[in-house]
């Protein structure tokens, strides 16, 4: 076995892993804070990758394209969450179904704009180049995105340790009941999470886009990634989807490289060893208050 | 300040308030006894707009809070003490305290981290311990911390000695004397009926949702059938 391809493999599950942190974030604090697995978080990913397609053939470059895109995604986010979500919480079952059928709908949306084939976002031009090191070829853009991955998760942690709003929101998990007992809108907290997730998830996608490509039904083979994400992390935590992101993202880049056929299934087995050992997942705590 | 009246609330179709009706008037502490189960923590989250009521009328400084979202109830001055203490495990303790700190609405006495510190000395020292790693005093004394911290006018504690041992009970009993010294009126349910009587101008005793019994400290001490009956002591 080849030095240089093991190598790039794991530039390449990195950037991956990068990708599904991205989306499985807002994926998992959403859940641990309100209860509310919304199954058509996956489809924030494939709609921000598109909605960058339409603006950069407008002649935007890159950035200006993951911008719009996020921008828009906080925005759908918000919609969704004040104007569908909030008429099921407490109500599992009406989750479920409004949030699948939203994805279904969206996938759908998709389709009549941007048409059923498989597209791409170009690389950026800046990073679209290899660095040759010790004879092992990088490729940069994949560089970027472990890179910019790992600024996400620094800004998450600042945000999660060190400013109010992330305490408030560390509490919303604990006990969401007690924290609008003392003066907090959670609803306001509820939907600026909601943005913010679906902003990263939008992210994921227009920075996955160059590498994945996209598809109209891309959000249901993402979402179950991230769920399989969420669940091995553990809920709540943007640390668990961190991990999770960069474990599944591994296991799935060498999986397809050695057992293809088995790559999901290996993915599953995976998810199951932790929650033996951890049924709460990696950084999960057990909700025995 | 605070005047119940008629209060009815339900859980899914168990009626628990039926038809509760008591007050508090200002700077004064009233007591509500009942054994386990008479309806006490329901009435508490009722207040605070946790379980709002299906029928019936809260008026909180003559204005109608039942049916308020419970951080409105918050914002006009109801502070809260949960049973349980309900303490934020994954938040340290000073982060429990600020994340909730807020101007009172007249301005009365202002809490803030300093004056809490100086109230309960030993937090200062815990403040960089997780909320999970405090003895139940110090969680009972960051849940009164947390609560003052929104500056509250009044205040709902909810067994505020449930699981302490008696130098702390006593500890407690004095806080609630010194806050309602300081101005605050106070709501405080119990099964301590020493702690009770020693803090409460006026005792309140619930059965089956409702008021079964209403009296001065004295007069309930001095009533061993009436504790006998209600209290179980
Ligand atoms: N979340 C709930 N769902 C259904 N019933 C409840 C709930 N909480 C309390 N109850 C019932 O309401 C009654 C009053 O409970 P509670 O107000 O907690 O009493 P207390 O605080 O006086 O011990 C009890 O019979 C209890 O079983
Ligand atoms: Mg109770």
């Amino acid at each position: 076995m080849d030095i240089s391809f093991l190598v790039v493999q794991i530039l390449t599950g990195l950037a991956y892993g990068m990708l599904l942190f991205m989306i499985s974030v807002g994926l998992s604090v959403i859940f641990g804070l309100m209860g509310i697995v919304n199954l058509a978080h996956g489809v924030f990913f494939v709609v921000g990758a598109y909605l960058a397609l339409s603006v950069l053939d407008m002649g935007a470059n890159f950035l200006v394209a993951l911008g719009v895109a996020m921008l828009a995604m906080a925005l759908l986010g918000v919609m969704i969450e004040r104007f569908l979500l909030f008429r099921s919480y407490g109500n599992e079952l009406n989750q479920v179904l409004l949030t699948f059928g939203l994805a279904f709908v969206l996938a759908d949306v998709i389709k009549m704009i941007w048409g059923a084939r498989l597209q791409s976002l170009p690389t950026p031009a800046v990073l679209d180049f290899s660095v040759t090191l010790a004879g092992i070829t990088f490729p940069t853009y994949r560089l970027a995105v472990v890179l910019v991955g790992c600024i996400v998760a620094v800004v998450l942690w600042y945000l999660e340790t060190r400013t109010r709003t992330g305490a408030i929101i560390r509490a919303g998990v604990d006990d969401r009941e007690m924290v609008s007992a003392l003066g907090i809108n959670i609803t306001l907290v509820f939907a600026g999470v909601f943005a913010f997730g679906a902003a990263l998830a939008g992210m994921g996608g227009v920075l996955g886009g160059p590498i994945l490509g996209m598809y109209p039904d891309m959000g249901f083979d993402i979402l179950v990634l991230s769920l399989i994400v969420v669940v091995l992390g553990g809920l709540g935590t943007w640390k668990g989807a961190f991990v999770g992101g960069i474990l599944v993202g591994m296991v799935q880049i060498f999986g397809q490289a050695y057992f293809p056929s088995l790559s999901l299934v290996i993915v599953f087995l995976l998810m199951a060893v932790v929650l033996l050992i951890r049924p709460s997942g990696l950084f999960g705590r057990s909700h025995a208050t | 300040m605070l005047e119940l009246e008629d209060v009815h609330t339900y859980y899914g179709t168990s009626h628990i308030l039926q038809g509760l009706s008591f007050s508090v008037p200002e700077r004064k502490c009233v007591a509500l006894l009942g054994r386990n189960g008479a309806g006490k923590t329901t009435a508490i989250h009722s207040i605070a707009g946790l379980t709002p009521p299906r029928r019936g009328s809260i008026r909180f400084m003559e204005r109608e809070i039942a049916g308020l979202r419970p951080h409105k109830i918050a914002r006009l001055g109801v502070g809260l003490v949960p049973q349980g203490r309900r303490i934020f495990p994954s938040l340290t303790v000073e982060e429990n305290l600020i994340i909730t700190n807020r101007q009172s609405p007249d301005g009365a006495e202002n809490w803030d981290l300093t004056k809490v510190y100086e109230l309960f000395p030993a937090l200062r020292e815990r403040a960089s311990n997780m909320g999970n790693e405090l003895s139940g005093g110090e969680q009972q004394m960051l849940a009164i911390a947390r609560a003052l911290m929104t500056n509250p006018r009044f205040l709902l504690m909810d067994e505020p000695s449930e699981g302490l041992a008696p130098v702390i009970i006593e500890r407690i009993g004095d806080v609630v004397l010194r806050l309602k010294e300081a101005g605050l009126s106070i709501l405080v349910v119990e099964q301590n009926v020493s702690l009770a009587c020693s803090v409460a101008d006026e005792i309140l005793i619930m059965n089956k949702g409702r008021i079964v019994w209403r009296g001065s400290p004295k007069e309930l001490l001095a009533d061993e059938p009436v504790q006998h009956k209600y209290l179980g002591v």
